[in-house]
């Protein structure tokens, strides 16, 4: 296991919003081992919040482990492979887990959460998502949305039925078409990407995305990048000047410098010299 | 629900809720809302509705469908939008959006990908037909029917629709035969209002302010804080940024292992709100805010 906290630093900041009294948003960040999470929740009463904290808790503790088990019979070719794998496994075990709660409590029945979550290894980053938590990238001068949400609102934009300007004044916001802990089984889109030393990857719910335009997003990151603490609470908190409707989640991390994870033969060498 | 207000010359001819998925509109009988004139098409326009969201198409008329004196192809309708169709003007009325309770707003919920795909528009004729144009049948029997006045079928992806809307306290399922009438008082009104629409409007800002560098080689330089985030000092070196909030000013140290001062009392972590003629040292230049008069 390689410590990724020098090569990463990362930064969150969460709150219930100006009008809802508890959050269903749940975050957890572990730079060491180079994941982020953050989910959505929804549901009566508290409901959302176990949806979200069941997942949020479980991807922590269970890429932890998965990452800790070197067991070379399950050894993949690249990190990034095995990076996609271990998402892919934990998200569907937390789709199982919530579902399973939500059938044995009635009062938890029909909860379901959001999900965005990244995990860097070897220069990548493999991101998994379901709903409409977003994951962002800013790298130099270019601040874009990296996850496409699972809402009915972008498969009216992909139909053409909608441009993207006018998104921002659906009423149809709120409805996602893909949940985790709703059915049985889910389908959780995963993609991977190259990364680069200075790049910042944001992850938000739609708390934050639907209060504040994109651009002062980005000048607010691109502004307080060298406080990533202060960029997080910035953003929360302007969401919240906005009106803050929702419950409003931020996690970012940002990439220090470049992260091998494969060994080369001459360091592997070394360190077998010590 | 939203409805088109059809009038000519000022004058109202009817009402027309848009309980279909797809209201088409033109000359020919078979259209939800018929307008005999010559100057409309056989086939006009439609306008397709999902839940509380209403896009207008023109569907490539001889003379052309205009909305607020725009011609359109496609147009995703807003409150009040006022759509042209020969010297016809059919008023879009979409109230939902000021009737939500704040309490409401943007609720997620799911809707299961396999209704998605049925949402697509091919609702076969169902009561609520219109005819337009000559005014002894303004109001002709199918809108008179009882049983167009009642909610039409619930758009084929509802059924599908889960999670929490409104005070129920268990998500409700929504059964596919299941009318939008019989469904729990609690849930049918929260799943007909959906969230309110209006974007965020820009948070208000406070009075005008500025600063004014008093020492070092910028001295007697005045900068207005007019951005959101303005930031002073040196990058790498020590940095502090001015947020502009509704309520105010404030003050936060950004980088740097030296903290700004302000009135010479140093800051922690935490933002300090300015007051007008507030003395800010940072990297050893003072500055000083002040509220700029009008």
């Amino acid at each position: 296991m390689i410590d990724l906290s020098n090569a990463l630093t990362m930064a969150c900041s969460t709150d219930p919003g100006m009008v809802r009294s508890h959050n269903e948003d749940s975050l957890a960040i572990e730079p060491g081992i180079g994941l982020a999470v953050l989910a959505d929740g929804m549901g009566g009463y508290n409901a959302g919040e176990v949806a979200s904290g069941i997942a949020v808790a479980l991807i922590r503790e269970e890429v932890r482990k998965a990452l800790a088990d070197s067991d070379p019979s399950r050894a993949e070719p690249s990190p990034t492979l095995r990076a996609e794998r271990v998402l892919r496994e934990q998200a569907a075990k937390a789709n199982a887990s919530i579902f399973k709660s939500a059938q044995d409590q009635p009062q938890y029945a029909g909860m379901g959460t959001t999900l965005v979550t990244v995990l860097f290894a070897n220069n990548q980053v493999t991101v998994a998502h379901i709903g409409d938590s977003r994951l962002y990238r800013l790298r130099g001068d270019s601040f874009e949305q990296v996850t496409r949400d699972h809402s009915l609102l972008q498969e009216q934009i992909d139909s053409g039925m909608i441009s993207k300007e006018d998104a921002r004044h659906s009423m149809n916001k709120n409805l996602v078409t893909r949940a985790l802990g709703v059915d049985p089984e889910v389908e959780t889109e995963i993609h991977s990407y190259e990364v680069l030393p200075g790049d910042i990857y944001l992850l938000c719910s739609d708390g934050l995305s639907d209060m504040i335009p994109e651009s002062e997003i980005h000048s607010t990151l691109d502004t307080l990048k060298a406080n990533l603490q202060l960029a997080a609470d910035q953003l929360v908190q302007t969401a919240n000047d906005y009106g803050g409707r929702d419950n409003v989640s931020v996690v970012l991390v940002q990439v220090n410098e470049r992260f091998s994870s494969e060994a080369g033969w001459m360091s592997r060498f070394m360190s077998w010299l010590k | 629900m939203a409805k088109l207000i059809i009038s000519v010359d000022g004058q109202v001819l009817d009402e027309v809720e848009l309980v279909k998925e797809r209201t088409t509109i033109g000359r020919k009988p078979h259209n939800d809302v018929r307008i005999e004139n010559l100057a409309v098409s056989g086939e006009h326009a439609a306008i397709v509705t999902i839940l509380n969201d209403s896009f207008l198409e023109d569907l490539g008329s001889t003379n052309g469908t205009t909305v607020n004196g725009h011609p359109i192809k496609k147009h995703f309708l807003q409150n009040s939008d006022v759509v042209e169709i020969g010297k016809y003007k059919l008023k879009y009325i979409n109230e939902k959006a000021s009737q939500s309770a704040p309490g409401d707003f943007e609720k997620t919920m799911v809707l299961r990908p396999s209704q998605v795909a049925a949402s697509q528009p091919s609702a076969p004729s169902a009561p609520g037909t219109v005819r337009i144009g000559d005014p002894a049948t303004a109001r002709p029997n199918g809108f008179s029917d009882p049983t167009a006045t009642t909610p039409g079928p619930l758009p084929s992806f509802a059924p599908g629709l889960i999670g929490q809307a409104g005070p129920s306290p268990v998500a409700t399922q929504i059964s596919p035969d299941q009318p939008l009438s019989a469904l729990p008082p609690a849930v049918a009104p929260a799943l007909q209002a959906g969230p309110t629409l209006a974007p965020a409007p820009r948070p208000a800002s406070p009075p005008p302010a500025a600063i004014q560098i008093l020492t070092g080689p910028s001295a007697g330089k005045e900068l207005d804080l007019v951005k959101n985030l303005t930031t002073l000092g040196k990058p790498g070196v020590q940095v502090a940024v001015i947020t502009r909030r509704p309520h105010g000013f404030f003050v936060t140290h950004v980088e740097g292992a030296q903290y700004p001062s302000v009135n010479g009392r140093s800051l922690d972590a935490q933002p300090r709100q300015l007051h007008d003629h507030d003395i800010i040292e940072l990297a050893g230049v003072k500055m000083e805010f002040f509220h700029k008069p009008g």
